[in-house]
């Protein structure tokens, strides 16, 4: 019996080895929903060889998840270690290995997001900005299998305040997608664009989709390729899919999609696909979004002073905006400001998404409302700035 | 009900269809002659021929031995061994059901219900049975082995939904042991073993040893981080056992007789002398084997000894793994003289047994040599 405790210690030992320091503190208040409070129930029965109230929790776990197959596993185990001493996790004599790893793998990143829970005093690096009607984000984090909803907290400034965290299945290749059919899973930021109910998709995509909109304007100007990847639910035959085992998509089990469906946007709601997340002080946090928001600012204020200098001077050596380079863009808005007496631009209702992963830029999206002498528009527009020469650079703008 | 035979002894010879209308012939004839020999007759009578295989007589037997003592454990029990070894298995479930009903102390019942429901695959239906076994006797060697079975099943059940696998053709089919005897009765009238009717010639232990040192009040379940007490002649087993079967068998099987020193002294060389004998059997060393048993040893069926230590020679040195281990001896001292009441478990590459056995044992010098052996 002692055998069983040492096997299954490993997982609890590995969780608790790789506890990130910033985060060792106080957990913040969040549901206990899902079935990690219980697993590491068991797991603690187990290491304290309780082994027949670690049965009796797991059996309460099958109940209430029938098709758990971790669960079943531990059960599993805790069965045969009554009949003889196990020496693995997973002591099935007849186990595919690849398999067997999986469960385990799922086990491991299971318990770790359980310790691992977000800390108030910390936020995901990329939520530098809501749009006031972005009620919530989702943040992934692919190395710990985990999805994390934010809310835009507007009675704090709009801080991003932590939610739920969820489990999740990502590509069986791995992240950074670069091409159409390589399974993995892309690094950026996206939006839910569409809802597909379970009607219109198979099985395996379980109770319902949600396209993401993938490749972005980032990602085609990289030249990535591939499309349809969403986030979705589990088939009906398992309650959960290992941590690595999708195509590209981001994949949760079906009572976490529900869930979470109830919080997202159609068009609106970012989902933010890191490989791993950095976390920022609130007071690191802050001086990153008052940087970023005035660096837009002056950008504003020096396109309405019809100083054409100023106002390119906040754009790229490598500015694209669709064929047009640099050249041809500042040409084109020398051109324009000739004719302008007055400009007012108001930028309204904006958002600042940092992109995850080691292309430093940030994703600005606002409402921009131009008036002029000659011309007046309204539009949503959206940017990419870059770290140039230690100031921030517009790489890209369009509409969006 | 009246008596059905005035002895079962004058029907055996009789076809088996015959005996039912002759049964009921009889009735009316024979409802002066002394009952109670009917009973004892019947009763073993079946027993035999369910050893022999005899099983539609030997139901036949203890059916009619049961419609004059419905209420009867020890035939009600033998019935349903009788049934399970006919194949009529929902029969036999409803029989010892029934048994765990009128008598929750036995845990036979339990163990043969667990038998039957593992035979349908129905594991937590047998793991129940057997956990409900070993709650009223927590010492219960049998059910202790069959539950470690059923877990193994269950685990393995719960192993193929955890890493979508089918290993219900892969795994083995271990067989359960059913036991075949009811002896763990409780002091109850009407519930005493009836093996105290036994035809005279036989040594029989008496009822009351039998009684008293099984109902002793069920030990409570040692706590689960006990070491397993090693069991004496367990030969090459494979493993240690599991901390729940971690029970104090040593205490119960230390026989209840009197305490006189002498009477004690001998008992624990013919502990001593059956554990040698055990573990030589399995160590298949044929030679120390044979020397356990006395030269005027009664040979089943009166074969020569030559024959039959030729036979056993044979028998033991088959390859593969044996076990062989005593439990829960029971002596009844008389003289030089003693019978010997113990259970066997065997387990060999193709077969697990776990049996009554009864010897009878002389002194011979300083050692304790078997003189009969017999199942039962």
């Amino acid at each position: 019996m002692r055998q069983i405790l040492l096997a299954l210690a490993l997982i609890g030992a590995g969780a608790l080895s790789l506890l990130p320091v910033a985060q060792a503190a106080t957990p913040s208040s969040a549901s206990d929903a899902g079935p990690e409070a219980q697993l590491t129930r068991i797991l603690a029965d187990i290491e304290a060889n309780r082994l027949d109230d670690a049965a009796k929790k797991t059996d309460a776990l099958l109940s209430q998840y029938p098709n758990f197959r971790l669960a079943h596993l531990i059960k599993g185990d805790l069965l045969l270690a009554r009949s003889k001493p196990i020496q693995t996790f997973g002591a099935a004599s007849n186990a595919p290995k690849d398999r067997l790893d999986d469960l385990r793998d799922e086990a491991i990143v299971r318990l770790k997001a359980y310790r691992d829970k977000p800390q108030t005093r910390y936020v995901p690096r990329y939520l530098l900005q809501m749009q006031a009607d972005q009620k919530f984000a989702i943040v992934v984090d692919t190395a710990k299998s985990r999805l994390y909803l934010y809310q835009n907290d507007i009675a704090n400034g709009g801080r991003p305040r932590f939610v739920a965290d969820y489990y999740i299945t990502h590509g069986k290749l791995g992240t950074e997608k670069t091409r159409e059919g390589d399974k993995k899973t892309p690094i950026g930021v996206y939006h839910v664009t569409s809802s597909l109910p379970a009607q219109r998709i198979g099985d395996l995509y379980g109770i319902g989709a949600y396209p993401l909109d993938y490749p972005n304007e980032w990602d085609r100007r990289q030249g990535r390729s591939g499309h349809g990847i969403w986030l979705h639910g589990t088939p009906s035959n398992t309650y959960s899919r290992p941590p690595k085992a999708s195509d590209g998509c981001v994949v949760l089990t079906n009572a976490d999609l529900t869930a979470l469906s109830k919080n997202l946007q159609i068009g609106l709601t970012p989902v933010i696909i890191s490989n791993s997340i950095e976390w920022l002080s609130l007071d690191d946090w802050q001086a990153e979004r008052t940087a970023l928001t005035r660096a837009i600012e002056e950008w504003r204020t020096d396109w309405e002073s019809r100083d054409i200098n100023r106002y390119l001077s906040h754009y790229s050596k490598r500015f694209q905006a669709g064929s047009q380079s640099l050249e041809q863009f500042a040409q084109q808005k020398r051109q324009v400001n000739a004719g302008k007496e007055w400009i007012k631009v108001r930028l309204l209702n904006p958002s600042i998404f940092r992109n995850p992963g080691k292309e430093e830029f940030v994703v600005v999206t606002f409402d921009q409302d131009y008036r002029s002498n000659n011309l007046s528009n309204e539009m949503r527009k959206r940017q990419y700035w870059i770290r140039e020469d230690g100031a921030w650079k517009i790489i890209y703008e369009g509409s969006a | 009900m009246p008596p059905a035979f005035p002895t079962a002894r004058a029907v055996r010879p009789l076809p088996s269809r015959l005996s039912r209308p002759l049964s009921a012939l009889l009735v009316g004839l024979c409802l002066s002659v002394a009952a109670p020999f009917a009973f004892a007759d019947d009763l073993p009578d079946a027993q035999r021929m369910l050893r022999q295989g005899q099983f539609p007589q030997a139901l036949e037997k203890v059916d009619s031995y049961l419609s004059s003592k419905p209420k009867d454990a020890q035939g009600r029990f033998l019935r349903g061994v009788i049934l399970t070894e006919m194949g009529r298995s929902a029969d036999a479930i409803a029989t010892f059901t029934r048994l765990t009903e009128d008598y929750p102390e036995l845990p036979e019942p339990y163990n043969n219900l667990a038998v039957l429901y593992a035979q349908q695959k129905q594991y937590d239906k047998a793991r129940t049975a057997l956990e409900m076994a070993i709650r009223t006797h927590p010492s219960y060697a049998v059910a202790h082995e069959n539950l470690g079975d059923i877990y193994a099943k269950l685990a393995s059940q719960a192993y193929d939904k955890a890493l979508q696998i089918d290993s219900s053709n892969t795994t083995a089919q271990s067989k359960l042991s059913l036991i075949r005897e009811l002896i763990s009765t409780s002091g109850k009238p009407g519930v005493k073993p009836t093996a105290t009717a036994r035809p005279a010639a036989e040594p029989v232990r008496v009822a009351a040893t039998d009684t008293t040192t099984r109902t002793a009040p069920p030990a409570p379940v040692a706590p689960l981080p006990a070491p397993a007490p090693a069991k004496p002649a367990v030969i090459e087993k494979p493993a240690v056992k599991a901390p729940e079967k971690t029970v104090e068998k040593a205490a119960e099987s230390r026989p209840a007789t009197p305490a006189r020193s002498d009477a004690n002294t001998a008992e624990n060389d013919i502990n001593r002398a059956l554990q040698g004998w055990a573990a030589a059997w399995a160590r298949k060393d044929v030679k120390a084997y044979l020397g356990y048993y006395a030269s005027d040893f009664q040979t089943p069926n009166g074969v020569s000894r030559k024959e039959w230590e030729a036979e056993r020679a044979q028998r033991i040195d088959k390859p593969g793994k044996l076990q062989v281990s005593v439990e829960d001896v029971r002596v009844t001292l008389n003289g030089d003289k003693a019978t010997v009441r113990f259970r066997q478990f065997y387990r060999s590459a193709s077969l697990k047994s776990s049996a009554m056995k009864t010897v009878v044992l002389v002194r011979s010098g300083a050692k304790w040599l078997i003189q009969q052996e017999r199942i039962g």
